[in-house]
């Protein structure tokens, strides 16, 4: 598949970027469980905050395949940058994007896509996720202003020094026949009873930003809705449908990297008298590796291109989804097998991809999730 | 103010460079052909020259057909349009005959500043901003890892082996820069779609009143015989410690000159 002169241009430039910039110093933040707030910066002077976004909102002008590739070519060196992306966009900036009213597009959307501030999505909480219907946090108008009461788990970009707000969703009332009502809601930072909880320490992505966050008695104004008062449901199932995209080609990366270290390292290792890349059992793990990755990536290629030509792509973005994350967990597992002994350590960039692997297969719907949305696209 | 950067195609340091079996000329044609590094950065201190001080950035680029990848990349970081000078009657150019052709192309332009960068990694002779600041009869800062604007007044900081120079003067002037004088930007998204729609001018030798037999490897000043791979690398020298070892140390590094 060629790309066009502007994508391959886009992509070298990020992949420069992430070579030069990223590399070097990331493994020091992720090994500190610090945000890298230098990195994010210079990603945001590149624009790449703003792809998918007009100009008009100070955004690139570009699309949603243009901010996949930034992904791919990101996370091939590094997840946690390209996870702090992915979410600032596609879950961030995105909803108030699609959903916002003008002048909410106008107060947010400059900042964000410049990436001088950040948007979260609060979706998950301490006791859903999969199961949406779960949602316990609720929001009661009362006069002109929303009260908000309830937590959020596990919302990556809640907490940084620049998170400037977080969309919640929200029950707000009871539909027709008995379901919850769903509504979403922004809610700026600072806002007196929004608390954000310390930051997990978690297994990956160890350099992004990730926390539970509290609700008591938040009140915000009326206008804060995001949307229409309970279409929050299908908002964030359009917002999963693509960020789906996203995590794949973020995934892709991932899996493409394992191949570039491992492809590097079997160069110069040698054993028996020979450079390890010699010997077949070798050759041929990469041969897998790299077929996984081409394979996901054309997946990722066709579910984005389905999706900006306004076709069905829900089914697309789950096979998408499911095969990169596999592709790059099984990278990853094949990539460590090859370096040994070095490949546990987490100076290794390898010991960085196992890491950051696992939750691919879970964020952004779990692997069972995307099995279950192919069966239903399949009359099942 | 106008501003002028010298921008050259080179194959990628990175990588195994070589050299034509059949003129002993680079070889451009199995290379990766990237922007010369250093003159990254020569862009971008035009271009916060322009951000702090207004005007109009142009790129300026002698070299093949392809040397437009090159161009549009370096349009893509933000300059306002390019000049490139393609002719077959080029090739294998010295460094003499090259700032004759880039002399002749600036004298088109009226720039009130001409950016270079120091050196380009295939030929790292230094020697053009020299140059062209003699065909063109201004001054030569060269060598900065600083540069300041006030006026028509330059003020550079010239990186030297013991430390640097403060050296001043007016504009019009040719100055080169060093890799310690900025950050180079990545390009942007935006950059790259607006850079498909900059002018870029394409000038022929005749364009600019150069004769072909000036230029290229028969208008040559210098030529290369003959090249061969560089000999694999020896074991080098092992300094045994018997009590003098300290002194063998530094008895060899005063032979290479590092004490």
């Amino acid at each position: 598949m060629q790309l066009n002169d502007e994508y391959q241009a886009l992509r070298e430039a990020v992949r420069e970027f992430a070579v030069e910039s990223v590399a070097p110093v990331i493994g020091d933040f992720y090994e500190r469980h610090a945000f890298p707030y230098d990195l994010i910066r210079q990603m945001g002077k590149m624009g790449l905050f703003g792809l998918p976004f007009p100009t008009e909102f100070d955004g690139e002008g570009g699309d949603y395949f243009a901010l996949c590739l930034a992904l791919e070519e990101l996370a091939r060196v590094d997840s946690s940058v390209a996870i702090t992306l992915e979410a600032a966009v596609s879950l961030g900036a995105m909803p108030i994007h699609r959903f916002g009213t003008e002048e909410q597009k106008e107060r947010w959307l400059p900042a964000l896509c410049k990436g001088e501030k950040l948007a979260a999505f609060g979706l998950t909480e301490p006791g859903f996720g999969s199961d949406a219907g779960g949602t316990a946090t609720r929001a009661v108008l009362d006069g002109d202003q929303w009260v908000i009461n309830g937590s959020k788990a596990f919302i990556t970009n809640s907490g940084t020094d620049i998170t400037c707000l977080v969309t919640v969703t929200a029950v707000t009332g009871t539909n027709p026949d008995g379901s919850k009502e769903l509504s979403t809601i922004i809610v700026p930072s600072g806002t007196p009873g929004f608390t954000v909880l310390p930051g997990y320490s978690k297994v990956g992505w160890c350099a992004s930003d990730t926390h539970e966050l509290a609700f008591d008695d938040v009140r915000v104004p009326v206008g804060n809705l995001l949307g229409e008062r309970g279409r929050g449901f299908a908002q964030f199932l359009r917002i999963l449908d693509e960020g789906r995209i996203a995590i794949a080609a973020l995934s892709v990366g991932l899996a493409q990297g394992c191949v570039d270290e491992s492809i590097r390292y079997a160069r110069e290792r040698r054993a028996f008298g020979r450079s390890i890349g010699d010997f077949q059992a070798i050759q041929f793990k990469i041969s897998e590796m790299e077929a996984r990755a081409h394979v996901a990536r054309l997946a990722y290629y066709d579910a984005a291109e389905k999706m900006l030509a306004g076709r069905p792509f829900k089914k697309e973005a789950a096979i998408a989804k499911l095969t990169a994350s596999n592709a790059a967990m099984d990278n990853a597992r094949d990539a460590t097998q090859i370096h040994g002994g070095y490949g546990f350590m987490n100076e290794f960039p390898v010991g960085r991809f196992y890491r950051d692997a696992k939750i691919l297969e879970i964020g952004e719907g779990t692997s069972e999730i995307q099995k279950l949305v192919i069966a239903r696209e399949l009359d099942l | 103010m106008k501003i002028v950067v010298l921008v050259k195609q080179v194959p990628d340091s990175g990588a195994e460079r070589s050299l034509r079996a059949d003129d002993n000329t680079v070889d451009r044609a199995t290379a990766n052909n990237v922007i010369n590094e250093m003159d990254e950065y020569a862009i971008e201190e035009a271009l916060r020259l322009k951000e702090a001080h207004g005007g109009e950035v142009v790129i300026l680029t002698m070299g093949p057909d392809k040397a437009t990848d090159s161009i549009r990349k370096a349009l893509s970081m933000g300059p306002d349009a390019a000049v490139h000078v393609v002719d077959d009657a080029l090739h294998g150019s010295c460094a003499i005959a090259t700032s004759k052709v880039l002399a002749a192309a600036l004298a088109q332009q009226n720039a009130d500043l001409i950016i270079a960068g120091a050196e380009s990694t295939d030929g790292r002779v230094q020697v053009l901003p020299h140059m062209l600041a003699e065909r063109l009869g201004i001054a030569a800062l060269t060598g900065a890892r600083k540069l300041t604007v006030d006026g028509s007044t330059l003020t550079v900081e010239r990186q030297t082996d013991e430390g640097y120079e403060v050296v001043t003067a007016s504009t019009p002037a040719v100055v080169s820069v060093w890799d310690t004088i900025n950050d180079p930007r990545y390009p942007s998204f935006k950059g790259i779609m607006a850079a498909k729609k900059k002018p870029v001018q394409t000038l022929s030798l005749a364009d600019l009143g150069v004769a072909a037999s000036e230029v290229g490897l028969d208008g040559a000043t210098s030529a290369v015989l003959e090249h061969g791979k560089r000999p694999p690398r020896t074991g080098g020298n092992t300094v045994e410690d018997s009590g003098d070892g300290g002194v063998k140390l530094v008895e060899f590094l005063a032979t290479e000159k590092f004490v």
